[in-house]
């Protein structure tokens, strides 16, 4: 047998396939920034530089924050921006108050028919959106909530999924904790916010990074419950934007909006990539 | 004891009091509106009872057109997304260097308004009167044709629409997947290697068998997620996805509520069951198919 | 086949970017006999299991050289090298059976090499046999017990017939009866097939038990290798000497004046040809001799029976390790009621290390 050749084959081989893999995440890497990158490119061009192109240029040496004026104000995007801001805070906080109360329930209260109670909870998991929300919408509309802030939140100011989380995470906290706060007079609610709360924090900054991913992204909602302009979100607000805003097919200014809508949530990205994706991979899905 | 009971109802209150509104009163009225005929959502009268609402759906034009385009996309993106997912999730998992900034990349898709990245793709693919588009120029370079993407032939948007779906449900799937290629065992691969096991044997023997759990809960929520596809569309090719022939099972069901051809609750109600049991039997089907094949 | 290791070091990147690189294991040269079972033993962190990785090309060494027979293997992958290896878990394929396990490695076999069904399912049968598992061919490994496990693994590393068999801490997962059987067990098949068979351990008792040699290790220096009695009677150093044996040795600082080894203020040994200095005295468990008039004055702290032996228990001023535990002969009297008890040593279980270096230092009675 000749060691050698086996040897420098092997290693050849190795390098190979190395150079391979390198090339084809390197080439799905670009797939995924190119459209990142082409809208941040386009939103710096100048209107007539733009439509002069015929053949796009990767690159611009004049580049322009006309568009980003004119975004804000050919267009109501201040408003769409602070409308969708409220509306993730709101059904943000509003949602962990809820989910928080009812995990505790479960988790830490004993009470007749609770097994009962959450098997028809997590039942309740498996219900498709699209089929409530043609009753939701005539709720809505019925009580008179189209275009205001409480009918786009009050239909999502609840999870089963994150009540589930939440309260499979205030289980793990050992019994002898309780017990030790009963034995030094700790009311129940203060158990709940000075112990349960800061222990499971992971688990709520994780809940409620996904929920305000979910918010800041949701279309179908608001475009059902709104057709005021004043009450769009980011999401709405873009379509509008497509279809009526700007005139003559603004290509530039639409993307500078696009940039605009699309920053807050990469920012929050960056800065907790890793709890964003230990999130959800322990169970979010899109959607 | 009463009053520790008493104190745990009100602890729940506010999530049943939501669920009970918008999910389960919801649920059970959505099959009365379905078999409601004639309902007038401004009089909210309606004249009989029975399956007419589902007759008019099933031949109508514009669902049969929805039904076919779910159908395509869900056939297309499902496996697409699911085989480049695996493929690139092992990449990520055999090499160190840059592996955890090649992962944040990867999952920058996930967290983009999908409206909004949706209208980047929609101008890179589109043919103006100014400009042919990025796209076509990349076709043209290597000797093809322009096409219309967003407002051309049929077949030409489709693929447009199955690129950006696979482009947007890829960065799950491939969290997902790497973490399960991660919890194989180093000791399997030590073993396999001094087995002299070839790379795609312990790809085919030992990585696939361990994962399979992970690839089948992928497919089952990729076709859940594929059926209920509507966004992803508005974003592409505008509100009016009937005019672009390009509609979906959801898409119409909103359509029927909602818009300038909205006003039909019964419709749409009707729609959204088809769309439910079609969902349910598909996911069924998969499970029983899962059931024999993963085998721990 | 005889393997031959040559200065092989093998160093790691630091974790932390500034400091020094780790170094694994420190120039290992050793000639492992054909048909021997060897043992690595070492504390934890001593660089076996790194050295088990370098003999079956996990790893790539730093520098040196490593030989199996006359074919220098150093930088050959793992599956040209002919070894078979047992995990520490095992890693047994839990999608697949007993028999599917065993014949795995078969079925990567290539070209010329390549076996007919038949063959395979024969030499799958035989590797079975050997370990005494052909009743439990069609079970998934969940289905079996930690020991039929370990018959699993050990078929499935020699179903090819590997010139060399590494084991990785091969009892570590059992409790102490599969434990005994186990060793036994292990001894067993190396003796029948006479394969070449290294094994990784930090329980000191399992490698004297069974290895025909032992290499003792400490943060990847190679302190001592040689046949386990050796070892044991003739430890190179302190560490050596405090590594092996239970119970352990009793460590006492004493001192060397003028041919006589003193601990404390008693004189409990003529040392000839040690030069005057301080040292450390070992004694073994087994070196105590009860005697009314020994030279080794110990306060009695307990006496605990063990059925055949009894252990007694005492303190010494001059002691490093908190208690004097001396193995006694059941039938022997010890004064109880007394709070002292008084040993001579005997010369051969008594070691002297200099209390510097803590290298042995020889000497005659």
């Amino acid at each position: 047998m000749n060691y050698d050749k086996i040897e420098q084959a092997a290693r050849r081989r190795d390098r190979v396939r190395r150079t391979i893999t390198y090339l084809l995440l390197t080439l799905w890497a670009l797939i995924v920034l190119f459209p990142f990158y082409w809208m941040l490119l386009t939103s710096v061009k100048s209107y007539s530089a733009y439509n002069g192109e015929y053949v796009p240029s990767f690159f611009t040496l004049s580049p322009t924050l006309q568009n980003y004026v004119d975004a804000f104000t050919t267009v109501n995007l201040a408003r769409y921006f602070t409308n969708t801001i409220v509306f993730t805070l709101a059904t943000t906080a509003l949602m962990m108050v809820v989910i928080i109360f009812a995990a505790y329930a479960f988790a830490r209260l004993d009470f007749p028919g609770k097994n009962l109670v959450f098997a028809l909870f997590l039942s309740l998991m498996m219900i498709p959106s699209e089929l409530v929300i043609i009753t939701n919408f005539v709720t809505i509309t019925n009580w008179g909530m189209r275009n205001t802030f409480w009918g786009l939140i009050l239909p999502s100011v609840t999870s089963v999924f994150y009540i589930y989380l939440l309260k499979e995470n205030f289980e793990q906290i050992p019994e002898e904790l309780y017990k030790a706060a009963k034995v030094d007079g700790t009311s129940d609610l203060k158990y709940l916010f000075k112990v349960m709360l800061p222990i499971s924090q992971p688990t709520v900054v994780t809940i409620v990074i996904l929920k305000v991913i979910e918010c800041w992204n949701s279309y179908v909602w608001p475009r059902l419950i709104t057709d005021d302009e004043a009450y769009f979100l980011v999401s709405n607000g873009i379509q509008e934007i497509r279809e009526n805003g700007f005139g003559r097919e603004n290509i530039p200014a639409m993307m500078a909006a696009v940039v605009v809508i699309s920053v807050p949530l990469i920012i929050l990205f960056l800065v907790f990539h890793k709890k964003i994706m230990a999130g959800v991979s322990r169970g979010g899905t899109k959607g | 004891m009463m009053k520790k009971n008493w104190k745990a109802w009100l602890y729940l209150l506010p999530a049943i009091a939501f669920l009970g509104v918008f999910m389960v009163y919801p649920l059970v009225d959505v099959f009365v509106y379905s078999f409601e005929e004639g309902y007038n959502s401004a009089s909210q009268t309606f004249w009989g009872t029975g399956l007419y609402n589902y007759s008019y759906v099933l031949h109508d034009p514009y669902f049969l057109q929805a039904v076919k385009n779910t159908f395509i996309l869900v056939i297309i993106t499902v496996p697409v997304s699911t085989g480049l997912a695996l493929l690139i999730s092992v990449g990520l998992n055999s090499i160190k260097p840059l592996r955890e900034l090649y992962q944040t990349v990867f999952f920058l898709p996930y967290v983009t308004n999908t409206l909004a990245v949706g209208l980047v793709f929609m101008i890179l693919f589109k043919k103006t009167a100014y400009s042919d588009g990025m796209i076509n120029l990349l076709i043209n370079f290597f000797g093809g044709q322009s096409v219309d993407f967003i407002e051309g032939p049929y077949w030409a948007k489709m693929l447009v629409m199955c690129i950006y779906t696979v482009w947007v449900v890829m960065p799950f799937k491939i969290l997902i997947l790497t973490s399960a290629l991660a919890s194989v065992p180093q000791s399997y691969y030590n073993a396999a290697k001094i087995d002299g096991t070839s790379k795609w044997r312990t790809f085919t023997r030992i990585t696939l068998p361990m994962i399979s759990p992970m690839i089948f809960y992928l497919v089952i929520t990729g076709f859940i997620g594929a059926f209920k596809a509507y966004s992803d569309e508005v974003a592409i090719f505008g509100t009016n996805l009937n005019a672009a022939g390009m509609n979906t099972i959801v898409g119409y069901v909103y359509d029927m509520l909602y818009g300038d051809s909205g006003g039909y609750p019964s419709y749409a109600s009707a729609a959204a069951l088809i769309l439910f049991a079609i969902v349910l039997t598909i996911t069924v089907i998969n499970l029983m198919i899962s059931r024999k094949n993963v085998q721990y | 086949m005889k393997v031959v290791l040559q200065h092989l070091t093998k160093k790691f990147p630091s974790r932390s970017k500034k400091g020094e690189e780790v170094v694994a294991v420190s120039d290992f040269t050793f000639e492992i006999p054909d048909g021997k079972l060897i043992g690595l033993l070492g504390p934890s962190g001593c660089g076996k299991s790194t050295t088990l990785n370098l003999i079956c090309g996990l790893e790539a060494p730093t520098s040196g050289h490593i030989f199996f027979g006359e074919d220098n293997v150093t930088r050959l992958p793992p599956e040209n090298r002919g070894v078979g290896l047992v995990f520490q878990n095992y890693a047994l394929y839990p999608h697949l059976t007993v028999r599917q396990n065993i014949l795995f490695p078969l079925q990567n076999l290539k070209g010329s090499e390549k076996l007919s069904k038949q063959v395979m399912l024969e030499k799958a049968e035989e590797a079975a046999r050997l370990v005494q598992i052909e009743k439990l061919m069609d079970r998934k490994p969940s289905e079996l017990s930690g020991g039929q496990q370990q018959r699993v693994a050990i078929a499935r590393a020699l179903v090819k017939m590997p010139r060399v068999l590494l084991l990785d801490e091969p009892l570590s997962n059992l409790d102490a009866r599969l434990r005994l059987q186990t060793r036994e067990e292990i001894r067993r098949i190396q003796r029948e097939t006479g394969i070449t068979t290294i094994f990784v351990t930090h329980d000191q008792e399992e490698a004297m038990s069974i290895s025909d040699l032992i290499v003792v290790m400490k943060e990847g220096v190679v302190h001592q290798i040689g046949k386990p009695q050796e070892v044991y009677d003739e430890p190179c150093n302190l560490f050596v000497a405090k590594f092996l044996g239970t119970p352990p040795i009793n460590v006492f600082s004493g001192e060397v004046r003028g041919g006589v080894l003193y601990i404390g203020e008693d004189g409990v040994l003529n040392v000839k040809g040690v030069s005057d200095r301080k040292v450390y005295v070992g004694v073994r468990p087994e070196g105590f001799v009860l005697e009314a008039a020994g030279p080794l004055s110990c306060a009695l702290q307990a006496v605990e029976v063990m059925g055949r032996d009894r252990s007694v228990v005492s303190t010494h001023p001059a002691a490093v390790s908190e208690a004097i535990r001396a193995i006694i002969p059941s039938e022997e009297e010890i004064g109880i009621g007394s709070d002292s008890v008084r040993f001579a040593l005997k010369p051969a279980k008594v070691h002297l290390f200099d209390a510097a270096s803590e290298e042995r230092i020889p000497f005659e009675v």
